[in-house]
């Protein structure tokens, strides 16, 4: 199991489109892959469940992949967060 | 007679009857089911056929209103796919045997609830994309056609406001025009109706929506903006008399072509086309253009998924070549970043995506992506006449540097035994205020400049284009950037290099004139603008005084 935090820098936090970004960048990974805010942990790959998180700009978030390619994963979804959230 | 008053957003007049769009919540009733097995087949036939259904206006948004605002249809789509909305719907069909639409309506409540509850204003807004998911899948159980209004025959369509899918869905044979309650300058409807020519006005308030009636007759006049209901005979009359005379001058334009775009004193004005994808060369025939004085090949990059090969781009240069016979092309080097993003690029995010890594930087610094479209655009200049253009050039330096790689690419083709014409014009984007300062330097090295206006008002007055509240603030006449323009001009002829226009400005016709006293060799303009522009040029004498210069 790998994990993360990741503080959001989009003013807009992850909002439709990020939402739908990241969901399509999980989907394409082996590994499960989760996303929490506030204790609140939800599957990353549902675009619903992501967008119910209500996740603003400068909220926190844990990432923890868990599988066969988590070390690849991680990097992969960290780089993803870097670039567009 | 009832005068509303609104914003026109295109300026044409539409008289007719209207037809009143009211976006009701369909009835949803709650059946009893025998077969849930079937029920929930129903549901993934009906998913499918709404997931292509937003393809479909995916496509069609992504042509006539542009990829940003395309987008919401491709989030739509993966809330169709959505494993939580589709467990809730399968799960309550399998378990209280009801019909699939009372289980997808009282879903999409649930969702759509869940996003209203939230703190945020973006968040809660979402509610209205669940519902107008939920209203598809919905209406593809019903097999009904569209979501769109069923309109019989032509009329003028009366609305609160019309969401993107209402719009871009609407069979625009029939529609004489829009008028809205709501809505803003930039809003779909508004986008959509000068794409198609059709006079629209926005925001007459809601006063309005209790008065109208399916069948009144009314008038929208998108020149000023008024929406006239029940009209009297005599304003019926003055609305018909003045469709005639814009029919006249439509026809009178129509005259013009094959004509050249000589001035009263004898100035001869190239009027070339803007164009950004092959789909628009049917309009650059049509409306007889001079030329193509931006291709902008970026949509070569925004609709892959990945870089598009030499291959690819080579033969869609070539085609562009060989449908304008003996007319100039300019097809301007890729300008991604910025507000055109393609996710294999992998750009980082930027706190000003406006003076980012963007257009000639990008290119410098990723040169073998410069190379494969050179190396593309070099071997299609064999099939016509083509100009090369790099846009966001700020210094000599990085023209330098994009020169050398033009060379370094023409040596390749040599060695490798590839064609190229040898009389390609290399031109540069004018968009910087810097750019238009050191005119004086950059022109020796090019063959042309061309202004592109939008930019260069952004820079030089420090206005982000992407941000509606500047409006007022954003003065595209600005004596500045028309020093700057003509600063270029002056520069451009002292060193034998031609001059043209290929911002928005150039088919602003209030500034026709100023802009060929300035000695502007080239305007060029969306297609639709070409013949207008070029009855405006024939009327212009510049051996007079100017009037109001």
């Amino acid at each position: 199991m790998k994990s993360f935090k990741y503080t959001i820098k989009d003013p807009l936090g992850i909002h439709a489109r990020p939402a739908g970004m990241l969901v399509k960048v999980v989907k394409e990974i082996d590994s499960h892959v989760t996303i929490e805010k506030d204790g609140k942990a939800v599957a990353a790959d549902r675009l619903l469940s992501v967008m119910g998180l209500g996740i603003r700009c400068g909220d926190t978030v844990t990432l923890t992949i868990t599988g066969g390619d988590e070390v690849t994963s991680a990097d992969t979804i960290l780089h993803f967060f870097e670039q567009h959230l | 007679m009832t005068i509303f008053k609104g914003t026109g957003v295109y300026g044409a007049i539409a008289a007719g009857k209207i037809a009143v769009f009211k976006r009701t919540q369909m009835p949803v009733k709650r059946d009893k089911i025998k077969n849930p097995v079937a029920e929930v087949a129903r549901f993934e036939t009906a998913k499918k056929e709404a997931v292509s259904r937003l393809r479909e206006l995916h496509k069609k948004a992504l042509k006539e209103v542009g990829e940003a605002n395309a987008q919401i249809f491709e989030i739509h789509m993966m809330m169709v796919d959505d494993e939580d909305f589709n467990e809730a719907v399968t799960e309550m069909i399998q378990s209280q045997c009801v019909n699939a639409e009372y289980a997808v309506s009282v879903t999409a409540d649930n969702f759509a609830e869940m996003f209203t509850a939230m703190e945020d204003a973006y968040m809660q807004a979402r509610a209205a994309d669940v519902r107008d998911v939920s209203n598809r899948i919905i209406t593809c159980l019903k097999s009904d056609d569209s979501l769109a209004p069923q309109i019989t025959e032509q009329v003028i369509i009366c609305a609160d406001d019309l969401a993107p899918s209402e719009t871009v869905s609407l069979d625009k044979d029939k529609v004489l025009g829009f008028v809205t309650a709501h809505g803003s300058y930039n809003s779909h409807t508004a986008i959509l109706a000068r794409n198609m020519s059709i006079p629209a006005i926005i925001g007459v308030g809601d006063a309005f929506l209790s008065q109208i009636r399916d069948g009144d007759v009314a008038i929208a006049d998108g020149f000023n903006g008024e929406f006239v209901l029940h009209p009297d005979k005599e304003a019926l009359a003055r609305a018909e008399r003045r469709q005639a005379e814009e029919l006249e001058k439509k026809e009178l334009l129509q005259k013009l072509k094959g004509k050249d775009n000589i001035t009263l004193d004898g100035r001869k004005i190239q009027v070339y086309a803007n164009i950004g994808s092959l789909d628009h060369i049917g309009a650059v025939l049509l409306n007889d253009a001079g030329g193509i004085g931006l291709f902008r090949s970026e949509f070569l990059y925004l609709e892959n998924d990945d870089y598009p090969s030499e291959e690819e781009q080579f033969k869609v240069y070539k085609r562009v070549l060989e449908s304008m016979p003996a007319k100039k092309v300019i097809i301007r080097t890729m300008d991604i970043g910025a507000d055109k993003q393609a996710d294999y690029f992998h750009l980082d995010r930027e706190e000003n995506p406006a003076l980012g890594l963007r257009a000639i930087r990008l290119c410098l610094t990723r040169p073998e992506v410069f190379k494969t479209q050179l190396r593309a655009l070099y071997r299609a200049s064999a099939f016509g006449k083509l100009g090369i253009m790099f846009p966001m050039i700020t210094s000599v330096s990085e023209l330098k540097a994009a020169l050398a790689i033009c060379d370094q690419v023409k040596r390749e083709l040599i060695f490798t035994g590839k064609k190229y014409a040898t009389d390609v014009e290399l031109g540069i984007m004018i968009e910087t205020p810097a750019a238009a300062l050191i005119s004086d330097r950059l022109a020796p090295l090019v063959d042309f400049f061309s202004i592109g206006t939008n930019d260069l008002t952004q820079y030089t007055l420090a206005c982000d284009r992407q941000n509606p509240h500047l409006e007022a603030f954003c003065d595209t006449h600005h004596e500045a950037i028309l020093r700057l323009i003509s600063l270029s001009a002056q520069n451009a002829h002292a060193h034998g290099a031609w001059i043209g226009i290929c911002g928005e400005l150039a088919a602003d016709m209030t500034l026709t004139e100023t802009f060929l006293r300035m000695g502007i060799d080239e305007l060029s303009v969306s297609p639709s603008f070409i013949l207008k522009l070029r009855d405006t040029i024939r009327q212009i004498d510049l051996s007079l005084p100017p009037k109001h210069l």
